[in-house]
């Protein structure tokens, strides 16, 4: 949490000098009579009672729950097993493939949805006939639901009747049993991902893209840079912290990958396919949960999930504060 | 509600002080050169299309019988079985029900979240009192909690409620929004003149009534954009309502995710059921779309 927190925290706090600057230097006496308010509490409360209630609380108890063996209907507890949750899980081949897969579906669906969501920003940056539509068009997908959009493609993706096996079919290529193979499945897993979430990416490149000073453009090009150079020597470093920022929540996102793998099959099993060979760590701990009932297991891997995504956001941070030093 | 946390967040990192006065320039000129040729123009609209055709799919196949879209080559036009595949789709599952209750659900959580973070958004930007900045850091470090973290012991604590199965249940933890908070205060310290705060309090105003008839005009376009942003994602909110609920009383992505799960499964039928969930917010993207759009935008720009 403290480095998660940081990050964004940093971000915060980049962010009011600009505003603030251009107001207080005016007006020193009167927003110190703002500034003394004890309603401010009352004003807060509502946030941090429902949030302390149904989102700290429940967080750090995952924390104890974690270090029992107990069942769902237990809240008070059961047996005290320290670590052995953890030995256990990290003894689990269950535990090893589910990282696996959610390592490899994650790499599949996020490296290139936030490549081309980066390329189409750049083309949506250019003075178009009806940007509008394309922009509301691509954001389309992500109005979709997960579990609409999932079942959708599982039909797309079917072996017998699916409408890309047909084309595939069509163009001289042989049928794909998308849903039987390793790679095939989470290739598709990472499709409807990818869909689903490229156009938002897209327009928050967009949006970020809109606010490099033209005079950098102009400069480059009078030193005789290339559309394609300006891209890579003005786009690009200009949008690091945007990129950096949306690497990390994708990564977020993508730890947690539950409900694509879930309803990939049509029919809800937990299991990632015959041999687990789409099951994310998401669906491993839901089927500890809610199948098996092995309630201290699932907060174990819930856990683990958490530490991944921690590591991944901090070794992020790391990359991004070295960079933008290098920068400098 | 993970979702929605882009675009404020990373807004601060990149507002430099060089970026401010260009930003504006940028917004207005479209700062990128020149206009596009019909390279540009043809990938848009390819990605335009792969991104409506699954929406359009789902139209086609769950208007047609299963034979039919079983065909090769399967049919790409939409078919007058629609509404015999509706009814098929609302005998299986309790997709009336379902919209109904993600339609309270959806809007009761709009409503508790626009209030409550535009309430704390007001306080963290305008007000000052001890311990600001580190609930504020709070506030913000949350958004990077994953809601599977807290799932475990929050469906303890519904079962001791007895709330399993129960609309509450959905709704509850879901009320406030890091994320809103955030936006909110974001818009409110530049939107909001302290002038205003002032003249309201010499006229002696309380201040809940300085918040009514002040603070909540003002903030009513960040208000707005935060509703239809927290709608979209309440609507499609799919982990928590698939543990806290059953089929029995379902939210739309529940019923669609116990769709799937008949004996035979009719692909029509489940296109069908599909559509009907996926309608609401369809229209309301068709209508609010470009307002949408503009608010994810100006989430990431506003600094």
């Amino acid at each position: 949490m403290t480095i998660a927190s940081g990050t964004v925290r940093e971000a915060a706090i980049a962010a009011p000098p600009p505003t603030s600057a251009a107001t207080s230097p005016a007006r020193p006496r009167k927003r110190r009579q703002l500034t003394r308010n004890r309603w401010g509490y009352a004003y807060v409360a509502p946030f941090f009672l429902v949030f302390t209630a149904f989102s700290l609380y429940p967080f750090m108890y995952t924390a104890w729950v974690s270090l029992h063996e107990t069942s769902l209907s237990n809240i008070n507890g059961g047996t005290w097993v320290g670590l052995e949750n953890y030995r256990e899980l990290l003894q689990s081949e269950f535990f090893w493939n589910a990282a696996r897969n959610t390592l490899t579906i994650g790499i599949l669906a996020t490296v290139p949805q936030l490549c081309m969501a980066l390329g189409l920003a750049h083309l949506l940056n250019y003075k178009l006939r009806g940007r509008t539509f394309f922009r509301t068009v691509m954001l389309m997908p992500y109005a979709t639901s997960i579990a609409a959009a999932t079942l959708v493609f599982s039909q797309l993706f079917g072996r017998d009747y699916g409408l890309i096996n047909t084309m595939l079919e069509a163009v001289g290529l042989d049928r794909i049993d998308w849903e039987a193979g390793t790679v095939s499945s989470q290739v598709a897993i990472a499709v409807i991902v990818t869909w689903r979430w490229t156009g938002y990416n897209a327009l928050i490149y967009l949006a970020a893209m809109q606010s490099i000073p033209g005079e950098l453009y102009e400069a480059a090009e009078i030193d005789g840079a290339s559309k394609w150079k300006q891209f890579l020597h003005v786009t690009i470093p200009s949008l690091r912290p945007t990129i950096l920022f949306t690497i990390v929540v994708s990564t977020i996102g993508a730890v947690q990958l539950f409900g694509e793998p879930l309803l990939f099959a049509g029919n809800g099993t937990t299991s990632g396919g015959a041999s687990g060979q789409y099951q994310t760590l998401g669906l491993l701990m839901y089927q500890q949960g809610w199948s098996n009932f092995h309630i201290g297991q699932a907060a174990t891997t819930a856990w683990a999930m958490f530490m991944i995504i921690l590591v991944i956001v901090g070794v992020n941070a790391v990359i991004g504060r070295l960079r933008a030093r290098a920068d400098r | 509600m993970a979702t929605l946390a882009p675009p404020v967040t990373e807004t601060g990192r990149r507002t430099t002080p060089a970026a401010s006065p260009a930003r504006r320039r940028g917004r207005r000129g479209g700062s990128r050169a020149g206009r596009p040729g019909p390279v540009a123009y043809t990938l848009l609209t390819l990605v335009a299309l792969v991104s409506i055709f699954p929406l359009y799919w789902t139209l086609v196949a769950g208007s047609h019988t299963n034979a039919e879209i079983a065909a090769t080559p399967p049919p790409f036009l939409p078919n007058a079985s629609l509404f015999e595949n509706f009814q098929l789709a609302l005998e299986q599952a309790p997709i009336g029900k379902a919209i109904l209750n993600s339609v309270l659900v959806s809007g009761a959580i709009t409503v508790g979240t626009v209030l409550f973070c535009t309430l704390a958004g007001f306080a963290f930007a305008k007000l000052a009192f001890r311990g600001k900045g580190l609930l504020l850091a709070l506030v913000i470090g949350t958004m990077m909690v994953p809601t599977q973290l807290s799932v475990i012991p929050l469906f303890m604590m519904i079962a001791e409620l007895q709330w399993v199965n129960q609309l509450q249940a959905v709704i509850l933890p879901t009320l406030v929004s890091a994320f809103g908070v955030f936006f909110m205060r974001q818009y409110l310290i530049s939107a909001l003149p302290n002038e205003l705060l002032e003249a309201g309090r010499v006229d002696g105003a309380s201040t809940f009534r300085i918040f009514w008839s002040i603070v909540v005009p003002v903030a009513r376009p960040a208000m707005a954009v935060l509703a239809m942003l927290t709608f979209l994602t309440a609507w499609n909110e799919f982990f928590w309502p698939l543990i806290a609920l059953t089929t029995a009383n379902p939210t739309v992505q529940v019923a669609l995710a116990g769709l799937g799960s008949g004996y035979v499964p009719q692909r029509s039928v489940i296109m069908a059921g599909t559509l009907l969930g996926t309608l609401p917010v369809l229209i309301v993207f068709t209508i609010l779309g470009k307002q949408i759009v503009g608010g994810i935008m100006q989430g990431a720009v506003k600094g």
